[in-house]
């Protein structure tokens, strides 16, 4: 297991690097970050100066090294934009994005696994065909557009909800129904399908002739085993959710790094910009490793074979 | 079950349908497929036939009818069936040149996607060893990246432009097809023509054209076909987020963003293109899940 979890903690590390280097290069190549911070109408003299100035006209190689350096020191730069520390914006807007990413995997969770384990109890029925309609549906619906319908709703029709902001816990409902129902699909489909396969096994047959029925036989036999996928899958999708908050916090003007990362790609703000993404990826490849060591926990024949 | 493996139509050989009608009949009998199809292909027709269709010019304004509501509502007229938008354009004309937008940037960046996920699935699958490996980090990797944030930032960088988003929503779609094409290689590699081929002298690269694609482009159709709703939805994020499709481009997306300025007032206006997407990419969904269904049918469920 020791083996296991170094294994898999090198891969982490290893892909953490690439990533960062690579948008590293893509954005520095792609952008000109002195035109970006003397702004639209300086003269080509006052670029340069500032070029020299934030030491832009040195190779990019140097530039990631010493990006990489800071970072392990905890300094991720400056930020042009909002005049700060990058590591501080993240740190005030990083508790709000993480409150949404977990409500968000609560509503996957409530409204994925019991329409999936309804699906598999009676497949081919009117329950199957439903869960498998909304799983279409939901995979075909734009995130932003149903945000907008729920705030149609529940800001003209039904004003029970707030729509925009994130002072209470009332203004989390709609964001995180929203950003967890873009996972519904997925977890349903493989719920449906772990439950069938295990309802068929020769243990459950053996549970049924035992006298085991209904609820006792699922949740006591059936839903353990049918979980096992289901439980990494939720990991990566955890993971998943911080890029997705970038349109959900939009729509709902909610202040976390999500919008922070459209403000600041707007702003030309390439530090801040850099630095989120990297973030993101260093959730989404932890979030990885989690599930991975999750599996290996919960099914002995990976951690061994 | 497939029905050429059934044991007991064997006797009747001589009678039994070739594989070619046996697929047309299973395609036609499938009901999503049909449904897919059938939305799919009408949207397609709408965005050739775009300037017969449409009753008036898209980007023609008209300070004089601003947000006219739709036609069945008060105030609405039939000259403009759906209403209009902010600066008095047609919004039915809007919505039918939007389609072509919607599908030139789906299938282009489904094709850009194609290309690199399949040579990098296929040269992984045939050669292995470290390709594969190579090949396999890479493919962490991309996976780790968040895509959305990623396209958005390069798009309004490089700036924004129809070329572009194709160009970014390709190169950051590619890893189905690379997943599936890999294993169905690995799968094909082994089997008994791919080793005649060997044995009658083909080079590495004629095994691969004519032994080894044609064999995988069933499964790559039906990934096409699922990229194809996913890029016009990320397409629709990064228009309406504002780093995608620039206006006066009708853009499905950038219409709903521009809508959303009178979203309480005038719904329709946030509705109309919202309810485009979801038929389209419905569509798309609905047809590649009947194109996996009827190309490998024992692979259902």
């Amino acid at each position: 297991m020791f083996r296991y979890i170094l294994q898999r903690g090198a891969l982490a590390l290893a892909v953490a690097l690439v990533v960062s280097f690579a948008t590293f290069m893509l954005l520095n190549f792609a952008s000109d970050p002195a035109s970006a911070i003397a702004g639209e109408d300086a003269t080509q003299e006052v670029v340069e100066r500032i070029r020299q100035a934030y030491g832009f006209d040195r190779p990019v190689l140097v530039r990631y090294f010493e990006w990489l350096g800071g970072v392990a020191q905890g300094n991720f730069g400056e930020s042009y934009y909002w005049n700060k520390a990058v590591g501080q914006l993240v740190l005030e807007r990083a508790p709000v994005t993480i409150t949404l990413a977990l409500s968000a995997l609560f509503v996957t969770i409530v409204i994925a696994i019991p329409l999936g384990a309804m699906a598999a109890l009676n497949p081919n029925s009117w329950a199957d065909r439903f869960a498998l309609t909304f799983a279409v549906s939901a995979q075909a619906m734009p995130n932003f557009w149903l945000g907008l319908l729920l705030i149609i709703l529940f800001g003209v029709m039904v004003p029970i909800l707030p729509i925009s902001g994130d002072s209470t816990w009332q203004h989390f409902v709609l964001p995180a129904f929203v950003l967890g129902s873009s996972s519904v699909p997925a977890v349903m489909r493989l719920t449906r399908t772990g439950l069938i396969e295990v309802m068929e096994s020769d243990y459950i047959r053996t549970a049924r002739s035992k006298g085991y029925r209904g609820l006792s036989l699922l949740t006591r036999h059936a839903m353990r085993n049918a979980l096992l996928p289901v439980v990494s899958v939720l990991a990566v999708q955890l993971g998943q959710k911080f890029g997705g908050s970038v349109i959900t916090e939009s729509v709902f003007a909610i202040n976390g790094l999500g919008r922070l990362a459209l403000q600041s790609i707007l702003g030309s703000d390439i530090p801040t910009v850099q630095m989120l993404i990297f973030i993101f990826a260093i959730t989404f490849v932890l979030m990885n490793l989690l599930a991975d060591l999750l599996n290996a926990a919960l099914d002995p024949r990976i951690r061994i074979g | 079950m497939s029905v050429e493996t059934d044991p007991q139509l064997l006797p009747e050989d001589v009678l039994a349908p070739s594989p070619r009608s046996q697929l047309l009949h299973r395609a036609l009998s499938h009901k999503g497929l049909l449904i897919g199809g059938f939305i799919v292909g009408t949207l397609i027709l709408v965005a050739l036939f775009a300037p017969l269709l449409a009753p008036h010019d898209p980007y023609a304004q008209s300070l004089a009818k601003r947000l006219l509501p739709p036609a069945w509502e008060a105030g609405g007229t039939w000259d403009h069936i759906l209403g209009t938008d902010q600066v008095g354009r047609d919004y039915l004309s809007r919505l039918i040149y939007g389609t072509q937008v919607s599908l030139i940037i789906g299938f282009g960046a489904a094709s850009v996607g194609l290309v690199i996920g399949v040579t990098l699935g296929v040269c992984a699958g045939y050669f292995g060893g470290w390709i594969d490996t190579v090949v396999s980090f890479v493919l962490t990797a991309q996976l780790a990246l968040p895509g959305l944030l990623l396209a958005m930032a390069l798009v309004f960088i490089i700036g924004p432009s129809v070329w572009v988003v194709i160009g970014i929503i390709g190169v950051l779609h590619w890893t189905y097809y690379l997943v599936v094409t890999r294993s169905a290689t690995q799968r094909l590699k082994s089997q008994d023509f791919v080793a005649a081929a060997n044995a009658m002298g083909a080079s590495r690269w004629q095994v691969l054209r004519s032994e080894i694609l044609p064999n995988v482009s069933s499964q790559i159709i039906v990934i096409f076909t699922f990229e194809l709703g996913i890029a016009i939805l990320a397409e629709s994020s990064l228009s309406f987020l504002g780093v995608g499709i620039q206006p006066p481009i009708p853009s499905w997306g950038l219409m709903i963003a521009e809508g959303k300025q009178a979203l309480f007032f005038r719904p329709s206006l946030v509705l109309f293109p919202g309810l485009m997407l979801f038929l389209l990419v419905i569509g798309a969904n609905l047809l590649g899940d009947g194109l996996r269904d009827v190309t490998s049918p024992q692979g259902r469920n």
